[in-house]
């Protein structure tokens, strides 16, 4: 991974910025998703597809390429988005979201969309799936990297734990976990739901290595990943403190806007704020 | 005898005292060696069950391509998606009630949609297992993995049916749910009795050689005559085809004629066989060592129910958990041995 300079931030400020309009433009046209995870994650989604990973969007199915795995297949939204404006496919494509026919299927599926590594959307499965995949490539004696990325609500279910606990027994350190800990769940704050912390523990104890950055910070982000590729004796997971909605002031920390689109008029105010960078600029069309 | 020639079954089929008894689980793990021999990307999962499951046989020749799971089946089912996905062909074993019981979601989402080869071995299925009870008997399994689009359901009926059936699953290029039994019972087929997946094989037939069946004496011939050569046809799964077999040499003795067809593959079913063996007959009996709601009795209703609809017995756990006891009483209290199948195939005639 090339070093990350300042040039690099601001390009991958004005990806996200992007992202995060094409997240807006696609839900309201769904009328249906997510929209506080997509968001919130947009800057690790931008700084994994434009910086971290090794692949390449017009050969989704280079052998040597990086696996990203999304466990919580219900942000998919970022990822499409991200992968469109990587080149994966047409950024006009991303309006499909949900529709009948669709390779943006509501849930991501594997066989519909190249460069879809995994069918996910039932919380908990990611995890064991990316270790079965990094303990495949160890047998074979394969140089990429497994990425998992997953929820903190998922943290609840105990297929999660399983698969944590695996991957600390076969040392699985081609694989490295993101959660992104935003704090919310659909029925409020992780905390009140099924408490998590302390997390770092949870997996320390698990036998992996722990790392926690601000997931908004590009240069935490990438600063994490090389930390975790020199890990060699342990799994890494990196718990990516995230703000649920980033970018829209007035839904983020919001647990409500995890599971609902923007109607028009909201995603036609949250564009605005997009495009102006919060009111730093004038027009919306610079 | 009533014996399909081409089926090469063991000469003393009859007599069950002196048949060799093996597990059908014994010829999965044999099956799994030859496979793991035969294609290096076999790869084998299990949680914690590895001899009871059969696997100890891989484990011991291909140590560096066992994977010990624990007792963590969601995990299991998830570890080997990944697996397959990467570019293996995964193996994962464990008694029925727990895989595919516990983890049926994961199988659903991230084998079969995921569209993954995974292979699904559940051993310890039916009420055969025995002394454990209930909590230990799957009798369940079939209907929760016939309907998940791209699986296939596969439940032999012998030791040496099992090992063909898994080193069979490795060439199908998709998800596959092996059933076995705990239980030694019966070892009638020999190396030589044709297995291939989808295919269900006729070992008995009272009505007159089976090799007619694909000769110039059409079915249509028979029917348009009037004349039915079979009075009915036992269509069943897993070690009671062997019982299935006893009840129809009993029946011939009465006067009844019956013809045995070996269903080892519940998903894809051979349609062409079963729609034959109702038209040929005119009523069925379905077997099976699993509850009637949902197996593979179930799957040859809906055949027939669309294609020839015919009366149906079915013989298998009627909505009833499984008990305590020895395998072979616990055959005959739940409704399984070769007397309660002869009484539904005299119940069935009475429809017909």
């Amino acid at each position: 991974m090339p070093h990350l300079h300042e040039e690099k931030i601001k390009f991958l400020e004005e990806k996200a910025n992007q992202i995060r309009q094409s997240i807006i433009e696609m839900l309201v046209e769904a009328g249906s998703g997510h929209t506080a995870g997509p968001l919130g994650m947009a800057d690790v989604f931008t700084a994994f597809y434009f910086h971290i990973l090794n692949h390449d969007p017009k050969n989704p199915d280079w052998e040597e390429r990086d696996r990203l795995i999304l466990s919580n297949g219900h942000i998919c939204p970022v990822r499409y988005a991200a992968m469109a404006h990587a080149g994966y496919f047409p950024v006009s494509e991303l309006k499909t979201l949900r529709k009948l026919g669709t390779r943006l299927q509501g849930h991501p599926h594997r066989g519909s969309l190249p460069g879809i590594e995994t069918t996910s959307g039932p919380l908990g499965s990611g995890l064991g799936q990316a270790a079965g995949y990094a303990y495949g490539a160890k047998m074979d004696g394969q140089k990429f990297k497994v990425y998992c990325f997953m929820s903190d609500g998922e943290q609840d279910a105990g297929n999660t734990w399983e698969s944590a606990m695996f991957a600390g027994k076969c040392k699985l350190n081609n694989l490295i976990g993101l959660i992104d800990r935003n704090n919310i769940q659909i029925d409020g704050m992780t905390e009140d739901v099924m408490p998590l912390e302390p997390l770092c523990d949870k997996y320390e104890s698990f036998g992996w290595h722990v790392l926690e950055i601000n997931g908004h910070d590009f240069e935490e982000i990438v600063n994490a990943v090389e930390e975790a590729k020199a890990i060699y004796e342990k799994p890494t997971v990196i718990i990516s403190h995230n703000i649920p909605g980033k970018g829209i002031k007035e839904i983020e920390f919001d647990y409500k806007w995890h599971g609902i689109p923007p109607n028009k008029e909201q995603a036609a105010k949250f564009l605005a704020e997009l495009r102006t960078l919060g009111g730093k600029i004038k027009s919306e069309h610079q | 005898m009533p014996i399909n020639p081409k089926v090469k079954l063991v000469e003393n089929v009859l007599e069950k005292a002196k048949l060799e008894q093996a597990p059908t689980r014994q010829g999965y793990g044999e099956g799994l060696l030859a496979a793991g021999e035969a294609n290096e990307k076999v790869v084998a999962l299990c949680a914690d069950l590895t001899e009871s499951t059969q696997m100890h046989l891989f484990a011991k020749k291909f140590p560096q391509r066992f994977i010990e799971m624990g007792v963590a089946e969601q995990n299991l089912a998830t570890v080997a998606a990944g697996l397959a996905n990467y570019g293996k062909i995964p193996f994962i074993s464990s008694y029925a009630m727990f895989s595919p019981g516990r983890n049926w979601e994961q199988i659903r989402t991230t084998i079969c949609y995921n569209e993954v080869p995974v292979k699904i071995a559940g051993s310890h299925a039916g009420v055969s297992v025995g002394p454990d009870g209930a909590t230990h008997q799957a009798v369940e399994d079939i209907a929760l993995m016939r309907p998940i689009p791209n699986m296939a359901v596969i439940n032999p009926c012998d030791a040496n049916e099992a090992k063909k059936a898994t080193m069979a699953a490795v060439g199908i290029n998709g998800p596959v749910y092996l059933r076995f039994a705990r239980e030694r019972t019966p070892v009638f087929t020999t190396p030589d009795t044709p297995f291939e997946i989808g295919r269900a094989e006729i070992f008995w037939d009272s009505g007159g050689s089976p090799s007619l069946r694909h000769s110039t004496l059409r079915v249509s011939d028979s029917m348009s005559s009037g004349r039915l050569s079979l009075d009915a046809t036992i269509i069943a799964c897993g070690p009671l085809v062997h019982n299935a077999i006893l009840a129809a040499a009993e029946l011939e003795k009465e006067g009844i004629k019956v013809r045995v067809v070996n269903n080892h593959t519940i998903k894809p079913m051979d349609e062409k066989t079963i729609i034959e063996a109702a038209k040929d007959a005119g009523a069925v009996v379905t077997v099976e060592e699993h509850q009637v709601q949902g197996g593979m009795g179930s799957a040859v209703a809906e055949v027939l129910a669309k294609n020839h609809p015919v009366p149906i017995e079915f013989v298998g756990v009627q909505n009833r958990f499984g008990e305590s006891g020895t395998p072979e009483e616990l055959i005959e209290r739940f409704g399984m041995g070769v007397s309660h199948i002869k009484d539904a195939v005299k119940r069935v005639l009475t429809r017909k």
